[in-house]
């Protein structure tokens, strides 16, 4: 009864938190609402036993993406949001209402929150609760499943990741054409000793902590998603701290353009070599002198794979967003 | 030992070529592997065909994993036809791409954008080669980044605003689909599209399975362009680099038709378009579609928008062959598909290979230009008159095939519908050639030479493919049938 | 009556808290609330997800020894990721934004139009 409560409480300031985003003009209080809207989230996802979810919610939702909305309105410098004046403000909440009364409709049949009944319980995936273990070796599921089972979805969201890279490149990476007035660039911050020495202690702790998710991931919650974003989130941190073109000197953009190619053609390499050893593509089994061996190496090597082009995209996302401020 | 792998080599070796060509130095070297990598696909979705066609369906686990629990590819004829059609186009776009691209690309963007294009490639083939719906999500959205920032990259700044629109529009798609997705899986438990279709009868009755395929078919509608889903559609293609305009027109929104058909016919019980208000639905969409953009198109003076208008009405078409969908109204469906794909590849060349030449394509600044640019203009009346659907060309056949089913089932307002739809066509290709051919020319224009051959010979290529395939049809409408049939469609 | 809101109210609030970031998208001109609004609707729809793939008493699917009832791995594996992609069109999204300040110099939406309009 107790998860009951929790999960009402949650969802109610969550729900909160989503109307006074809509309702309010102040773009820099909706995006720290926006961060608190995803982090609450995060809290719902592990209460319900979503622990890779929550963790991942709370480094990207209100992590990077806060950090990104926050770097894009200093480089639009846009305060407030205009309040139009539209006279077809009917049309967008009939198309909502609608679509919400369709929506409700449809979970009437749904099976109740929490059955084990549930069709989505008793097919597809009791067998990977109860195979994963012994054929991947691996104890968390959500990990096998992810790099194993599933693991060409994986591939995929690596290379959505790289997408979103080189479109970032394409759009902010060049000259700026129309230069005006005032200094976005995230400057030095030569005043505060404290912030300095503070980064310099943490920083290290964090790369330790990132390194300590990527490899540990097979047994708790983690891998090498949210090793990659940590990690690069060190990184932003250095960057606010110290400067852009000391982060651009302790990692020049191109290296991290190399590693973002790298991190991919991992992914896909191990794949090909599966298909070289005779098995089917991904098929990791045939890495290893056995079948769970081999799994654990394939999937250690994917992991590796999505590390590194997940810190590097990530990296070079900010980076680029934080160039364009540069007079 | 290749041949068992041909489905996942070919999403895999754009795959891999695309993170190398985001690296390689500035010049023609990331255009000389993006060449290499689409011919070569093309080659291999041919075989896949080929062996589809002979040996029946190709199912491959991916991973090892056996289905449902791994994901599957699942090859047929109707996917394996897809991706023929994808990676052909590919294939012609390339050489004609190196010098369009370089006048319309920054010289330092040249190796991101070969990049970009590569994993629009491999997003297409992986959404057309897949078996398992979620995994559909996946390549849709590579596809749709890399399409989005490609969009972006016109000259005009009306690009970053139509790529913007297509992106809120199309993650509201993808959103929707994910939706319904989950709905479906709530009642299913699985993912795999075999699956799906052996455990949704059980559960057809239920709401959530009706909203959830509510959701999954307004997710696809608004990615195809369905009308009155299509408001992206004209801006992205009218400011869009040319190459961009040509390669998405002819492959984007095709694939997304395929889903389409994949989802209602193959994954759902095949009766629910006639039994709910769907195919219903489907016609009306497409009488709306064909009339209201045939109409638009003629008052359009950006000859590209004009094109993209036609693009919305012939979505039209295809609308109204999935709505009958009878065995006859699907085969003409995925003909003119095909066909479609042929005519808006050639004329959307032509105009580019016109914006190479002049900078531009409005209507007032291309007066004269046909009898300066003979070849392409010969481009243009052909996929004109293809496109209004003259006999002897391809646009002929996909039009008859349709003709034929809307009166085989008694809808006459289609057959009108139809027919005046044509007659539009008439009008606004007549505009076009009036103002290349028979108007004077501009003097604020310099005398232009025709384009180089690397040009004009994809251009040709598919010109001559619009004629060759309004001749015979055997090969596209054999194919075709086949693919219906394993579909689940049959002629009664 | 009282068994099926509770075993329902999870879905019924994802489903509200989707439309609010769907309104915020379809009705907001400003290109930056949009995208966030985007965002409300899919942690949304993730919430939807999760709440499929709880299983009462059930725990986190890390196997340990003693324990039989685990929730349903497969939908964490699929949101996950959906963050991902989620995240990624983010990035494009708001890249695109900052691109558009610098064309038009304004990031409302009926202010652009306007622009391209007086042409």
């Amino acid at each position: 009864m107790i998860e009951v409560f929790i999960d009402i409480i949650l969802l109610s300031f969550i729900a909160v938190t989503a109307v006074a985003i809509l309702r309010m003009t102040n773009l820099f209080a909706i995006i720290m609402l926006f961060g608190i809207f995803s982090f609450l989230s995060a809290s719902l996802f592990a209460v319900m036993d979503a622990v890779d979810v929550a963790f991942t919610e709370a480094a990207v939702g209100a992590g990077i993406s806060t950090v990104l909305m926050l770097a894009t309105i200093a480089l639009t410098k846009t305060q407030k949001e205009k309040v139009s004046v539209s006279h077809r403000h009917w049309l967008p909440l009939s198309v909502v209402i609608v679509t919400g009364a369709v929506l409700v409709y449809g979970t009437l049949d749904l099976p109740a929150f929490g059955d084990p009944e549930a069709p989505a319980q008793t097919h597809v995936a009791p067998y990977y609760i109860d195979k994963a273990v012994e054929e991947t070796g691996l104890p968390n599921m959500v990990t096998s499943v992810l790099a194993s089972y599933r693991g060409f979805d994986t591939l995929g969201e690596v290379v959505v990741v790289f997408t979103a890279g080189v479109a970032v490149l394409l759009l902010l990476g060049g000259k700026h054409r129309i230069s005006d007035t005032g200094t976005n660039e995230i400057e030095k911050n030569e005043h505060s000793l404290i912030l300095r020495v503070v980064a310099k202690f943490l920083i290290p702790l964090i790369i330790v902590f990132a390194l300590y998710v990527q490899f540990h991931g097979d047994f708790g919650p983690g891998g090498g998603f949210q090793a990659g974003v940590i990690l690069s989130a060190a990184i932003i941190l250095y960057t606010l701290v110290f400067g852009l073109d000391a982060a651009e000197r302790v990692i020049p953009p191109s290296i991290l353009r190399i590693l973002a190619s790298l991190g991919v053609l991992i992914y896909t390499g191990v794949g090909i070599v599966t298909i070289l050893l005779g098995g089917n593509y991904l098929n990791y089994s045939v890495l290893g002198d056995s079948k769970v061996a081999g799994q654990h190496l394939g999937i250690l090597l994917v992991e590796l794979g999505v590390g590194i082009a997940v810190f590097a995209v990530l990296l070079v996302i900010f980076l680029t967003f934080a160039g364009r401020g540069r007079p | 030992m290749m041949q068992g792998h041909l489905c996942i080599l070919l999403v895999v070796i754009p795959l891999f070529a695309a993170p190398i060509a985001a690296i390689l130095p500035r010049g023609r070297l990331p255009w000389a592997a993006a060449l290499i990598v689409t011919s070569v696909c093309f080659v291999l979705a041919g075989m896949q065909l080929w062996s589809v066609v002979q040996d029946g369906v190709v199912s491959y686990e991916l991973g090892g994993w056996a289905p449902p629990w791994g994901i599957e590819y699942r090859i047929d004829a109707v996917n394996a036809f897809m991706a023929l059609i994808v990676s052909g186009i590919a294939a012609v776009t390339l050489p004609y791409a190196l010098l369009s691209a370089e006048k319309e690309i920054p010289e330092h963007l040249i190796p991101l954008f070969y990049s970009a294009f590569l994993l629009c490639f491999t997003g297409l083939l992986g959404i057309t080669l897949t078996g398992d719906i979620f995994n559909v999500f996946v390549f849709l959205e590579i596809s749709s980044l890399s399409s989005y920032a490609l969009i972006s990259l016109g000259r005009k700044r009306q690009a970053l605003t139509s790529a913007y629109q297509y992106l809120i529009m199309g993650t509201l798609g993808a959103t929707f689909f994910l939706i319904g997705v989950g709905l479906i899986y709530s009642q299913t438990g699985t993912l795999n599209m075999v699956d799906l279709a052996a455990r949704l009868p059980q559960v057809s009755s239920l709401n959530t399975i009706h909203t959830g395929f509510a959701f999954i078919i307004t997710g696809i509608a608004l990615k195809l362009a369905l009308f009155p889903l299509h408001l992206w559609l004209p801006n992205a293609y009218t400011y869009a680099p040319s190459v961009i305009t040509l390669f998405l027109s002819a492959t984007a929104t095709k694939v997304a038709v395929y889903v389409m058909l994949r989802i209602l016919f193959s994954v759902f019980p095949s009766d629910f378009v006639s039994t709910t208000p769907t195919g219903d639905l489907f016609l009306l969409s497409g009488i709306a579609g064909i009339i209201s953009a045939s109409v638009y198109a003629i008052y359009q003076v950006d000859v590209k928008r004009l094109l993209a208008y036609s693009s919305v009405a012939q979505i039209g078409y295809i609308a109204l062959g999935i709505g009958f969908a009878s065995f006859t109204s699907l085969t003409a469906t995925l003909v003119h598909l095909f066909n479609h794909a042929l005519m808006k590849g050639a004329l959307f060349m032509a105009i580019g290979s016109i914006i190479y030449r002049v900078g531009k394509c409005h209507m007032d600044s291309i007066h004269g230009l046909g009898r300066q640019m003979p070849w392409t203009f010969g481009a243009i009346i052909v996929g004109g008159f293809s496109l209004i659907g003259v006999p002897g060309t391809a646009g002929f056949i996909s039009k008859w095939y349709l003709v034929l089913t809307a009166i085989e089932q008694d809808s006459w307002i289609s057959v009108v519908v139809i027919l005046v739809g044509s007659l539009l066509a008439a009008v606004y290709i007549g505009k076009l050639i009036e103002a290349l051919y028979f108007k004077p020319a501009v003097d604020s224009n310099p005398a232009v030479n025709e384009v180089p051959f690397s040009m004009l010979a994809p251009t040709w290529i598919l010109v001559l493919a619009n004629i060759y395939f309004g001749l015979n049809t055997e090969l596209t409408v054999g194919v075709a049938e086949h693919a219906i049939r394993v579909l689940g469609v049959t002629a009664e | 009556m009282m068994d099926f809101i509770i075993g329902h109210y999870n879905y019924w609030v994802s489903i509200f808290l989707m439309m609010v970031g769907f309104y915020a998208v379809i009705s907001r001109g400003n290109l930056v609330k949009k995208i966030i609004g985007m965002n409300v609707f899919q942690v949304s729809v993730f919430l939807l997800y999760i709440s499929i793939s709880t299983v009462e008493q059930g725990s986190a699917p890390i196997f340990t020894e003693g324990v039989e009832l685990y929730s349903n791995p497969l939908p964490h594996v699929l949101i996950l990721t959906a963050i991902v992609v989620g995240v990624a069109t983010t990035a494009l999204g708001l890249a695109l934004v900052v691109r558009i300040k610098e064309a038009y110099g304004t990031i409302e939406e009926d202010e652009i139009h306007e622009l391209d309009h007086t042409l």
